[in-house]
């Protein structure tokens, strides 16, 4: 049983302020590191290929314009800025093919 | 034709049909390290008990030329057997009929047998390997899966059921495993999803292997669906004979006793917990050092490790046991940990089982993706599992119990009927260095020499809180005792236990954090 135990890799766990000696799984080491969400960078809420882009660089914009359309999920999306302000960047081309989270337009 | 012919033809009639798909069908079955539907009821029932039902059962479709097509006993095999000797109700799919495809008489045979096993009130088992609906009958495959979630959620802390997967179980298909009790997987055999990896591909174009989106291995260590792994199928039904053992045929009975016996000698109790409160130790030492035998048939092993579930025997009864496990993630409860101790809890409640609970927990874990992920509505089910729990229940503090974790590790008030303590229990509101933070802080900082005062301040603090004799003395703790006193305790609280009964105010059912 010792013997166990002693063989074991431990690494230290701070929990309220007490350092514990214990099994750390790479899960918790790698896990990502929080970052305040920036609504002016429009992520893909899910995998697709943008069908149509539907505003220009430089463009101003309100809130609820319609920056283009996704289609995934036998949907056609449609993605609007949350935010008013000016088209700073379009990253993507009709036809596209984008994953999930990747940045398609930056408003400022 | 004479009774003598009608017989033969009878016998001939049933070697077709134990010939399922055909040889090319059965050959490829054993390529892939698959034992056939029905070597696998033979092997897991005991000798010689198993009963077919149904054989002659066959399909009903037209659509799409199933007219001209025969499948022997439409793809899944059921009946009754015993496995040493409690009678089980069981279905097989074939996976070399159709490739065990899910049509409307093949559910109506597994939702006969399902029917049967709560009319007799005995466990209920299906071994799953099937592709999915047959797309062929159409909205009648989805009526045949819907009629067994019904089945499955109606039986449910009725009778034990038990689901193996022994192939692939897809789609819809993979909530009826979601709705039994316990759901077994076998290495680079079992594969469960809801969407497979070529429907991912086409979709959303994320490219994934069977084995990683839904093997037995992810099943068993990331999603908690699986309760056992094993890595063979002979491995695995090995698994579920003992499970069997351990519990009762139906809610109204109790499991079956054994002979009682004491704990293996080699389990030295009072040498498991180091002295220093912040090193780990395997907390299965302790549960095997109080068990009859120091058998402790262990439960989801591989996922939420920190926190330990499973059963085990003393004097001879089924006990659940529910513990910390300092060794891993320094024993807190977390998102995961929340849900796999709530729901055993809910499992043991259901069957009669009294449920021990050990505990050495230093809080909640901390941080901003266990805030988002609920840690909030998942650490609430513990709470309500172990409220509502009216099974003998009873807790032994062995080490730290902080603030939060003290209550929700089936504290006194949350009605546990017998709560002891080892003299090495801490019973605090927060540990040592976390109250000299928080509590002493003023001291602290306007003190001339800070670092000196926290020393002192957390010295202090552990010397009059950090034991078990502030809680016994409000009477939260029922008892302070050494750690070779245990078993005994424990043994003497189930004795008088066995006849408890509460009252509970009158409802149709609670809303529990689901």
């Amino acid at each position: 049983m010792k013997k166990k135990i002693d063989q074991q890799k431990y690494e230290i766990l701070n929990i309220d302020y007490t350092m514990y000696k214990t099994i750390i799984p790479d899960k918790f080491k790698n896990k990502q590191k929080w970052e305040i969400p920036d609504n002016r960078k429009i992520r893909a809420f899910i995998p697709g290929t943008i069908l149509k882009i539907t505003v220009k660089e430089g463009q101003s914009v309100k809130a609820g314009t319609k920056l283009c359309i996704l289609d995934a999920m036998k949907m056609k999306n449609r993605l609007a800025t949350p935010v008013a302000g000016k088209v700073k960047s379009i990253n993507v081309k009709e036809g596209q093919v984008v994953s999930k989270n990747e940045i398609l337009f930056e408003i400022e | 034709m004479s009774l003598k012919q009608k017989i033969r033809e009878l016998q001939k009639k049933r070697e077709e049909v134990i010939q399922g798909g055909g040889e090319k069908a059965l050959e490829k079955q054993a390529a892939q390290g698959k034992l056939t539907a029905r070597a696998r009821i033979i092997s897991l029932l005991d000798k010689d008990s198993f009963q077919e039902y149904d054989m002659f059962v066959e399909h009903e479709a037209r659509d799409f030329e199933m007219d001209k097509v025969t499948l022997a006993g439409d793809g899944v095999i059921t009946g009754t057997g015993r496995i040493y000797g409690a009678p089980v109700c069981i279905f097989a799919q074939d996976f070399t009929v159709a490739g065990g495809s899910l049509g409307l008489m093949h559910a109506r045979k597994i939702t006969k047998i399902m029917d049967h096993a709560m009319k007799m009130r005995v466990p209920l088992i299906g071994i799953n390997d099937s592709g999915g609906a047959r797309v062929q009958e159409g909205v009648n495959s989805l009526a045949g899966y819907g009629e067994i979630f019904f089945r499955n959620t109606i039986a449910s802390g009725v009778i034990p059921q038990i689901s193996v997967i022994l192939g692939p179980c897809a789609g819809g298909a993979v909530y009826s495993p979601a709705l039994t009790d316990f759901v077994f997987v076998v290495e680079k055999i079992s594969k469960m999803f809801i969407t497979g990896p070529e429907v991912i591909k086409t979709v959303l174009g994320e490219e994934i292997s069977m084995e990683d989106l839904g093997g037995a291995r992810i099943h068993s260590q990331i999603t908690g669906n699986a309760h056992f792994y094993s890595e063979s199928e002979e491995e695995c039904f090995e698994q579920i004979k003992k499970l069997i053992t351990y519990i009762p045929w139906n809610n109204s009975r109790k499991a079956r006793p054994f002979p009682a016996k004491n704990p293996r000698k080699e389990f030295r109790i009072d040498e498991i917990i180091p002295d220093d409160p912040k090193l780990p130790y395997d907390v299965k030492d302790v549960i095997m050092a109080l068990t009859d035998n120091s058998d402790f048939f262990e439960i989801q092993e591989q996922w939420a490790a920190n926190v330990v579930i499973g059963f085990g025997r003393l004097s001879g009864v089924t006990i659940g046991f529910v513990a910390n496990q300092p060794m891993f993630m320094a024993g807190v409860l977390d998102v995961d940990s929340s849900d796999k101790a709530a729901r055993f809890i809910r499992y043991c409640d259901a069957f009669d089982i009294p449920i021990v609970t050990l505990v050495d927990i230093p809080g909640y874990l901390p941080g901003i993706d266990q805030e988002h992920a609920g840690v909030i509505r998942h650490g609430a089910k513990l709470l309500y599992a172990y409220s509502e729990a009216t099974v003998p229940k009873i807790t032994v503090v062995l080490r730290k119990a902080y603030g939060g974790g003290y209550i929700a590790m089936n504290s006194r008030h949350l009605r546990a009927d017998f709560v002891f303590a080892w003299p090495s229990a801490e019973i605090a509101v927060m540990g040592p260095e976390g109250a000299a933070n928080i509590i002493f802080r003023k001291e602290i900082t306007s003190a001339e020499n800070p670092d000196e005062m926290r020393k002192l301040k957390i010295k202090e603090y552990k010397e009059k809180f950090a034991n078990p004799y502030v809680a016994a003395a409000k009477g939260y703790v029922d008892s302070v005792i050494e750690p070779l006193e245990t078993r005994n305790c424990i043994l003497h609280a189930l004795d008088v236990s066995l006849t408890k009964t509460v009252e509970r105010p009158q409802k149709k059912h609670g809303i529990p954090p689901f």
